[in-house]
């Protein structure tokens, strides 16, 4: 690009970056030590939170480094991530207006500033933490060491505090165990009541911004992007200034070991609104995009469904009122209502739409599909009939070879980045060390790997999966016909399929097992399970969370008669 | 897996190892590499907590990648195994062991020796002592290279006749080499193991400089020592070296009873045998046809000719003198059963007679005795022989005709 050198190597001039930045050969993967210069960021985009929560902050200490507190910090992360939503098409607003209001909120309400005595000062009085723990405990190393090496798990929170606490009433103005002004005295705080901020809930923070702006990324669409590496997550403090260092418990804090989970990041954002004392939100009409009509039918595509279980997944969702404006709007702290996940509600609206019309049982839909092969062959006039068993073949296959190279992508993934994280000086010669053989063994099995497959980021998209009608080979079933499996009854359409089976006959209390339901493969049939699998794919969370909101569904739609306990032809599992 | 949706760093290695190991298997060594590219960063958090951490899977999956990967030169390799011998200080000799080992498969024996003398060299506080025992091993491969040097150098000098030996360069050079080998070889071999190698290259040095004691007693230790593995191939080595020696016929066979009780299927058995038979006493006389019929209980001597007819001969030997049957009654007592089917069977006399006409002479001889003249199996090799005017197998049927009830005798 702009660096025009010749190669050492091979004296070409084919120059491309590697992940790390740095520029390589691409004629011979020779690796250079030239890197393209990072851009520095300000990283005060509010002074204002500066003046009130310090007293007189030193700008130099020594080596040009600076005082920063671990909330600046975060500061930093939401900056970046509310960039990278701006660059997918996010409105501009999120980032100048709601995401900064919702994090003064937030260091308001936790009193890390904007108030007359940040946290900082008010724990340093804290004298023996709580847990007695023996601060010898490990005779071969010191305690503090404990917390500082590499362990594999977050960790226990409450140990973290009992040693953090013995370690900053060593040495309190040291900086060598956090690079972080606050960092040690960050984790030993009792967080319960203040909501401690994480990397997983920079998240929360993201999304409760894009709800409030009705945005159309849903959840799990942000957490994909956020695992293509779109949106800034794993190392983003590779992006923080030089001037700001990093190292000792600031590592627990900021690096990130493993991909945020759905679940954690929605609760923590419904927390977070209670925290906020926010008000209702925004409503949620049927124009916009998170109803389940609309999501029905960007689902309905991905899958490669017939455009006409639309009028299906309408009908359903108008039956069992979760199109309500009511229904759908957060409102932040009410605890008696369930929280609405809509990307999984309208996936499992369509998974009980399909359950509807083809029941499902591993007979009746290839029964069904029979019927329509047949008359799609006999008659050629007029549209195709949807063929359930073509249906499944196809986008079985394409399914399998996404997922294949999903699981291949996953274990290729890279952690690391070219910033070294050290927990304390001492470290630092033999993390570097490291670092330069990983980078010597990654070349020389890079050029073993065969042809050099550079990664480069896929362009972000919001669909996996598509499907073009304009393709010949009839890969597309989007204006297929369901007339072969629906009758006319008293002038209203309905299916042909008289059946229905609960996935489970009662809800279990989500209080106290965490699920509706349980969902085990191997009890339901194997359509069903492929149904789950699609969605579970698409939306990249676990089978089980959709299987629970398609019993909530059905539930609902069926809640008359189970309270009535009619008899009905129900095949009860 | 399909649903693991929970990623982390860990779950994340742990299927790219999987992806490396089915590579590996399937001898896929692009792919190999290429996810283990992917891997190493793992070496950026190895908690040494584990039974055998990411610098340990690196080194081994490495090194095989780099020796059956097409691409791969030794130049690589050695690039390769420098590193792995800084990242793991506990493991440092044995990958210095390893490399020496690829690099004696590859034909580099003076790199190899440069690579064994650095690590003898090495001192890395209590771990030198925790790791004695690859240091003794590399001491051991050094005295090795030595006697392969100074074998060389012997060769060269007895080409060239007695009067070479003015050449008094090559002649100092080569027992400098003798006593740097002596000195490692005689160390390793005193720690019980298996270390024939070693004891081989040793005595050779012994019995070149005339030390015959010296090697006949380290042979002792090797075979007798308790404290040492059960190794038939030390026993042999003791026969072989007391036969150099010229030593008496019953020291040999004491040295060849043991081998009997660990392999009785071994080659040299046909030795003892033949040592045995002609011996005065009748206990070792006895102990020859024990011997002779262990022996061709394994398939492996079914069609052995040499076997059969030592067999054949002691048998032969004990119907004549009429002495002795109850000996062939005891050793037929478990093999009646199912020696006539092994040996014997009608099949196999067609198929020896076919292939190998003295074979089939030995086996018929033996047949005719312990079945009698009516077994299948002597039936028609005798008759085969017969029909051809092979002298001997007239013979044969004569001999067998007149001692025709021994069978029954010994079948008892």
């Amino acid at each position: 690009r702009d660096f025009n050198e010749r190669c050492a190597q091979c004296s070409e001039v084919n120059w491309g970056l590697t992940d790390g930045g740095r520029y390589y050969c691409r004629s011979c993967h020779n690796v250079t030590e030239r890197t393209r210069e990072v851009v520095n960021t300000d990283f005060m985009t509010n002074s204002r939170v500066q003046t009130i929560s310090k007293g007189s902050r030193k700008q130099k200490k020594t080596d040009g480094d600076c005082e920063w507190y671990v909330c600046e910090g975060f500061q930093l992360v939401l900056k970046k991530q509310a960039e990278a939503l701006e660059a997918l098409g996010v409105c501009p607003q999120m980032k100048d207006e709601i995401l900064c209001n919702f994090w003064r909120c937030y260091l308001q309400k936790s009193k890390q500033a904007y108030c007359k005595r940040p946290a900082g000062e008010t724990v340093k009085a804290l004298s023996v933490c709580e847990s007695s723990t023996d601060v010898d405990s490990e005779p071969d190393r010191p305690s503090l060491l404990h917390l500082l090496s590499p362990s594999e798990s977050e960790g226990d929170l409450q140990t973290d505090c009992s040693f953090a606490s013995s370690m900053s009433k060593v040495s309190e103005s040291t900086s060598v165990y956090s690079g972080s002004v606050d960092g040690s005295l960050y984790l030993m705080k009792n967080q319960k009541e203040k909501l401690r901020m994480t990397m997983p809930m920079t998240l929360s923070f993201c999304y409760m911004a894009l709800l409030w702006l009705r945005e159309p990324i849903t959840l799990s669409e942000l957490l994909r992007f956020v695992v293509e590496g779109h949106i800034p997550y794993l190392n983003v403090f590779q992006h923080f200034p030089e001037k700001m260092k990093l190292c000792g418990l600031d590592l627990k804090i900021f690096s990130v070991e493993s991909w945020p989970v759905y679940e954690e990041v929605h609760n923590k954002m419904l927390e977070l609104a209670a925290f906020l004392d926010l008000p209702r939100f925004p409503d949620i009409t049927d124009s916009c995009f998170l109803h389940p009509d609309m999501l029905c039918i960007k689902y309905l595509m991905e899958a490669n469904l017939p455009d006409e279980l639309h009028n299906w997944t309408c009908r359903v969702v108008k039956k069992i009122g979760i199109g309500e404006v009511d229904f759908l709007t957060l409102v932040p702290g009410n605890k008696s209502t369930r929280k609405v996940k809509y990307d999984i509600l309208a996936a499992a609206v369509i998974v009980v739409v399909l359950k509807l019309l083809f029941l499902l049982d591993d007979h009746y839909e290839w029964l069904l599909s029979d019927f329509a092969e047949e008359r799609n062959k006999n008659s050629k006039e007029g549209g195709q009939y949807f063929e359930f068993k073509k249906w499944y073949e196809v986008v079985k296959h394409s399914l399998d070879v996404e997922q294949k190279k999903l699981d291949e992508e996953r274990a290729k993934y890279v952690w690391r980045c070219e910033k070294p994280l050290f927990y304390s000086v001492k470290n630092k010669s033999k993390v570097l060390k490291r670092r330069q053989m990983v980078v010597n063994l990654q070349n020389q099995f890079g050029k073993l790997s065969g042809p050099v497959q550079c990664a480069e980021k896929p362009n972000p998209s919001s669909f996996q999966l598509s499907w073009s009608e304009e393709n010949t080979d009839g890969s597309c079933f989007h204006g297929h016909s369901l007339k072969g499996i629906l009758q006319e009854k008293y002038g209203l359409l309905t299916a042909m399929n008289p059946d229905y089976w609960l996935c489970t006959a009662k809800l279990c209390n989500e209080k106290l097992c965490g699920h509706l339901a349980h969902y085990r493969e191997v009890e339901f049939p194997q359509s069903y399970h492929f149904v789950l699998r699609l969605f579970s794919f698409l939306l990249r969370i676990q089978p089980s969370y959709i299987h629970d909101e398609v019993c909530m569904v059905e539930h609902k739609l069926f809640n008359k008669r189970l309270y009535k306990k009619l008899k009905y032809n129900t095949v009860l599992r | 897996s399909s649903y693991e949706h929970k990623l982390n760093f860990k779950k994340s290695k742990e299927a790219c190892l999987s992806y490396i190991q089915d590579a590996m298997l399937q001898k896929q060594w692009k792919r190999a590499a290429e996810f283990l590219t992917f891997y190493v960063e793992s070496l950026e958090k190895d908690y040494s907590r584990e039974p055998v951490g990411p610098s340990e899977i690196i080194w081994r999956i490495g090194t095989e990648i780099l020796c059956h990967h097409s691409h791969s030169s030794i130049k690589e390799f050695n690039c390769f195994m420098e590193q792995m011998k800084t990242l793991g200080v506990k493991r440092y000799l044995k990958v210095c062991l390893e490399h020496v080992f690829h690099l004696l498969c590859n034909g580099q024996i003076d790199e190899a020796y440069q690579n064994l003398s650095l690590a003898e060299s090495w001192r890395f506080g209590e771990q030198t002592a925790i790791q004695n025992k690859e240091m003794k091993l590399i001491q051991a491969y050094r005295g090795l290279l030595d006697y392969y040097s100074w074998s060389k150098q012997k060769n060269i000098l007895l080409e060239h006749g007695v009067d070479a030996f003015a050449d008094l360069s090559v002649e100092q050079e080569m027992h400098s080499c003798f006593r740097k080998a002596a000195v490692n070889l005689k160390e390793i071999i005193k720690i019980p193991g298996v270390w024939d190698l070693f004891v081989k290259c040793y005595v050779d040095l012994l019995e070149f400089y005339g030390d015959h004691n010296e090697a006949r007693q380290v042979l002792n230790e090797y075979a007798y020592n308790s404290r040492f593995p059960a190794n038939p191939n030390a026993h042999v080595y003791l026969y072989q070296f007391l036969k150099r020696q010229g030593e008496s016929k019953k020291s040999l066979i004491s040295a060849l009873k043991i081998l009997h009780d660990i392999v009785p299927s071994h080659e040299l058995m046909i030795d003892f045998n033949t040592m045995l038979q002609k011996s005065k006493k009748r206990k070792k006389r006895r102990l020859g046809l024990e011997v002779i019929f262990a022996v061709l209980d394994y398939a492996g001597w079914k069609e052995n000719v040499k076997a059969w007819s030592c067999l054949a001969r002691q048998v032969k030997q004990i119907v004549i003198s009429e002495k002795h049957l109850d000996w062939i009654k005891e050793e037929w007592k478990s093999r009646k059963d199912w020696w006539p089917a092994f040996h014997f069977s009608r099949y196999l006399a067609k198929r020896n007679w076919q292939e190998n006409k003295s074979l089939s002479y030995e086996k018929a001889l033996v047949a005719g005795i312990l079945l009698g003249k009516d077994c299948k199996y002597f039936k028609y090799v005798s008759h085969q022989g017969c029909k051809a005017q092979v002298k001997r197998f007239r013979m044969l049927k004569k001999f067998v005709n007149r001692h025709n009830p021994v069978h029954l005798r010994v079948s008892g």
